[in-house]
């Protein structure tokens, strides 16, 4: 078990079947521990680095990197760092695709209310559109036990120490989860406007939902997030008399970081706005149909 | 804490290609613009490299300056953030430099 990043059983991420209670700890590459190995000590942390991890390079043109330190052979690799990332979400999309799903990736600060936003959603679309729903979260059923008391159908995957899911994570909950041709998988991120921007599912869309309780700065401060993301919710709408949050301003802070993000107002809670949502998944669901992208 | 995961893969990824030989330095490019921190990657890499092919390699992390191209007027400009506007007033922006996560290299310890 480590100690510094959690990445020991325990804290390993765990995919929870809420239709068969099964419950399964995912196998995730551990490149970096090898618990087993012969710490040989006795070379005393060789590297030479002053203290100073950082080079500061504010040309572009520093391709030569071989600055003589050590002389050994030096091997161009030019591999992103995410490309493992990538990749999987790539094969996630194209299942996706191949089965005309509508895949959507929910995201926002814990709190923010998607899943009471899915929970509404859910009963409304009632046999309208075939649900099937992916709840990320550090730890607990709670929301996936929502999700299914709803009435769809739910994985929980718990990702333990992990502030965001992974495409690998996603694959593992569609082959609990089953969903089946034309249907929507909502994605529901674990609460966090940091990490989730990084890591494409192989969702269609990022949603990201920000409720009126919070700043109406959030897109200034998260920008990527908000960047990533093709449409905003602004999310408990009927509190907007008691809080200070300035839509407008809110609208336009996004629009600074992400000029054609699509924006809708809604109240999860007491219904408003709620049609123009289902409008737009309906016609995200039928430019997934048809093939042609939004 | 993303970098902890980012770390991950650029030892696994570096370990990949390395396949068993000793490296005695990583060079990254990391992207000013590209939400991930040098220092925080820094913090992680010892700890993730022990007992790999990267154990007490050095890192070497080269910082992009972001850089933005404009659709309305094709300016190129410098940019230290993503909300930042183009001098003409435009935000429709092509990023050019600045996202960068990129492992460039790797040096292998000399033959022993």
């Amino acid at each position: 078990m480590c100690g510094h990043c959690g990445c020991g059983d325990k804290a390993g991420t765990t995919v929870l079947n809420l239709q068969t209670g099964k419950e399964s700890a995912m196998e995730r590459d551990h490149h970096h521990h090898d618990h087993g190995h012969d710490h040989d000590h006795a070379h005393g942390h060789a590297h030479d680095h002053d203290g100073d991890h950082h080079h500061h390079h504010d040309d572009h043109d520093h391709h030569d990197h071989d600055h003589g330190h050590d002389g050994g052979e030096v091997i161009a690799l030019e591999a992103r760092i995410l490309v493992k990332n990538e990749a999987l979400a790539a094969r996630n999309r194209a299942w996706f695709k191949g089965r005309e799903i509508l895949a959507l990736n929910l995201v926002s600060s814990p709190g923010a209310g998607k899943t009471a936003l899915l929970e509404r959603t859910i009963g409304d679309l009632k046999g309208r559109m075939a649900l099937f729903v992916i709840e990320g979260d550090q730890a607990t059923a709670n929301d996936g036990e929502r999700i299914r008391a709803a009435g769809a159908p739910a994985v929980q995957v718990n990702t333990g120490a992990g502030c965001h899911l992974e495409a690998d994570m996603v694959a593992r909950g569609l082959k609990e989860l089953k969903p089946g041709p034309s249907s929507v998988v909502m994605i529901e991120n674990v609460g966090n406007l940091v990490c989730p921007a990084m890591f494409d599912l192989g969702e269609r869309a990022k949603v990201v939902i920000l409720s009126v309780t919070e700043g109406d700065d959030k897109p200034l401060k998260y920008p990527h997030m908000f960047r990533a993301a093709q449409i905003m919710i602004l999310n408990k709408t009927d509190l907007l008399p008691y809080v200070d949050f300035d839509v407008a301003r809110a609208i336009a802070n996004a629009r600074q970081v992400n000029p054609d993000i699509t924006v809708l107002q809604l109240s999860a809670r007491t219904g408003e706005g709620l049609e123009a949502w289902y409008d737009w998944l309906a016609a995200q669901a039928a430019a997934v149909r048809d093939g042609v992208f939004a | 804490m993303h970098e902890l995961g980012i770390t991950r893969n650029i030892v696994a990824i570096v370990g990949e290609a390395a396949n068993g030989r000793p490296v005695s330095r990583v060079t990254l490019e990391i992207g000013k613009l590209s939400g991930v921190m040098g220092e925080a990657i820094a913090f992680c890499f010892d700890v993730v490299a022990a007992g790999t092919a990267l154990e007490g390699a050095r890192l070497e992390i080269l910082e992009i300056n972001g850089r933005a191209r404009c659709e309305a007027c094709a300016a190129e400009f410098d940019t230290q953030t993503l909300f930042t506007p183009c001098p003409c007033g435009s935000r429709r922006l092509v990023r050019l430099r600045g996202e960068e996560m990129l492992i460039k290299s790797m040096q292998f310890k000399e033959a022993a």
